[in-house]
């Protein structure tokens, strides 16, 4: 068996210092295997996006070890790193720049990385998200949401990297746009080869995109599974239990039954 | 079917723009009894334009026309402002999508709650203070003394929605327009504000009209569905039946929404057919 193209062992994330001090992520350890679906599920609040925050970089004050592909990752990472890891942020609204055309914006990661061939590159990569390249120089404000979100799957892929970290990246759109999001997604793993890392709040997507998921609660992974015990009900928590009942609608009893266990 | 609490017919709703008069809700009729009526589509199909017009709340620049708007038989087009008023948190309420946004951020929840009672009930400011730390107490807040005098800052998302919730139910109405009232909830907490609409509506005879996005939750929580599109209502029909759905737009939806209990190799994507907008 190859090594893990994400290695996680005692992550732990904090805020604050002192009385005030938070533990947003807590002694969280797993492995992503190349070409997985990796999920990471849980509640608002419960580090999944803290901990996708650490691990690409952007959040540099965290304890513990990550390996990406054995290779063991500092807080600051090196420009290669960035062109093997990459991510898709939840909120299409916010994180295109809204004075930048899609031109602009998706030549930037390739400036930043000596790639050249820019206008080849840009074209390819609106062609590999279906948008077509009469995208290319509108700005973001002339776009649906989806239509962003393809651009910041785009922006993501342009750097052909091997590791793409998911966060929420479908739950600002419509159920029928996010289907076409999820298609876009398979079908840009299975053509490339990549690995994904997905964290989101609902468990539909994740079953239907991942074959291994964390449930993560209050900065700690709660447990391991896959997605066909999930579906069998073999879960050790009940706090994982509750979590697949709600998700799959609404059941008069299911408060009752919750009644006697604290929410946070 | 129940006596009907509020009645819809042909109600449009139109904006002016550069290209032309746009229609956000066109000719939407319906009928809602003392149950639970669930309004579900995608952004843009006319479902929360619906919902503010029962209130007369529409935007401003909106041009808002229907055969009929009546409460208990009271017309509701032709009432006076005043009586609006007397209407609007007293007899039909409104439960906004987020707690973040509704609630004043410089005052103390528990007096929010105690105020939306005073304003209908003068009386005393302490039995406006009893009635409100009851109705925490109601949606499950578990030491409403202490959340009492919290600011909105100070609490969660799913207590601030609760404390809206309160909000809205403390002066006793007899409809409750929810405006997706759970999407900003965690799904474990979500159960638990439904449990507490659930109750209200067998408790107390309470007409809802659940205005949301999510067709699986309509779909186990609601008597009866209504499908919103592009400011059409395309189905009716019993909650339970919604899985035999016979629009194809309904169809499209049920087969776009991902699963757990129902695993597919590829998500169905939507075939937008011009003639739903006809249908």
């Amino acid at each position: 068996m190859s090594a893990p193209a994400l290695s996680l062992r005692n992550v732990r994330v904090a805020f604050g210092e002192d009385e005030a001090r938070v533990s947003a992520v807590d002694d969280v350890s797993f492995d992503v295997m190349p070409g997985e679906s990796h999920g990471l599920v849980g509640e608002s609040g419960c580090g999944k996006s803290t901990l996708l925050r650490a691990i690409c970089g952007l959040n540099r004050e965290w304890q513990g070890e990550i390996r990406l592909e054995g290779e063991l990752l500092g807080p600051r990472r090196p420009l290669a790193f960035h062109r093997h890891v990459q991510m898709v942020f939840q909120d299409p609204y916010g994180s295109l720049h809204p004075r930048h055309t899609i031109d602009a914006i998706l030549a930037e990661p390739i400036a930043i990385h000596r790639l050249g061939d820019t206008n080849r590159r840009i074209n390819e990569a609106l062609d590999q998200v279906g948008l077509g390249r009469a995208f290319r120089f509108r700005f973001p404000h002339q776009l649906s949401g989806g239509q962003r979100q393809r651009v910041a799957i785009a922006r993501a892929m342009i750097l052909e990297p091997r590791l793409l970290l998911l966060d929420e990246p479908t739950s600002a759109l419509d159920v029928s746009i996010q289907a076409e999001v999820l298609n876009l997604l398979s079908d840009l793993k299975r053509s490339r080869g990549l690995t994904y890392l997905l964290v989101s709040h609902d468990l539909g997507v994740v079953a239907h995109m991942c074959e291994r998921v964390g449930v993560m609660r209050a900065g700690r992974l709660l447990e391991e599974t896959t997605v066909q015990a999930m579906r069998e009900g073999r879960v050790e928590h009940d706090y994982t239990r509750r979590f697949i009942e709600a998700s799959q609608g609404y059941d008069r009893t299911m408060a009752h039954r919750w009644e006697s266990i604290a929410t946070p | 079917m129940s006596e009907p609490l509020l009645e819809v017919e042909d109600l449009r709703v139109a904006f002016e723009s550069a290209h032309g008069q746009v229609e956000a809700v066109r000719g939407v009729s319906f009928a809602v009894g003392r149950e639970k009526v669930g309004i579900v589509g995608e952004s843009g199909s006319g479902k929360t334009m619906t919902g503010r017009c029962v209130l007369r709340i529409p935007p401003p620049t909106a041009h808002v026309s229907a055969k009929r708007i009546a409460f208990r038989g009271e017309d509701l087009l032709t009432a006076s402002e005043a009586r609006m008023r007397a209407i609007r948190g007293r007899r039909i309420s409104m439960i906004l999508q987020d707690p973040k946004f509704s609630l004043n951020p410089v005052m103390r929840v528990g007096e929010q709650v105690a105020e939306s009672f005073r304003i209908h009930h003068p009386g005393s400011r302490r039995e406006a203070r009893d009635r409100a730390l009851d109705m925490l107490g109601q949606v499950r807040i578990r030491d409403p003394k202490r959340v009492y005098g919290l600011y909105p800052h100070e609490v969660s998302g799913g207590m601030g929605q609760r404390i809206m919730i309160a909000m809205m139910l403390v002066p006793a109405p007899e409809l409750l327009i929810a405006d997706e009232p759970t999407s900003a909830l965690d799904v474990t907490v979500r159960t638990q504000v439904l449990a507490i609409l659930d109750d209200l509506v067998a408790g107390r005879g309470l007409g809802l009209v659940f205005v949301s996005h999510d067709l699986n939750l309509v779909a186990t929580f609601c008597d009866r569905v209504l499908v919103m599109y592009a400011g059409r209502i395309v189905e009716e029909c019993a909650a339970g039946d919604l899985g035999h759905a016979r629009h194809p737009y309904t169809r499209a939806l049920l087969a776009a929404t991902p699963r757990l209990d129902r695993p597919r190799e590829r998500l169905a994507v939507m075939e937008r057919d011009a003639a739903w907008l006809e249908a």
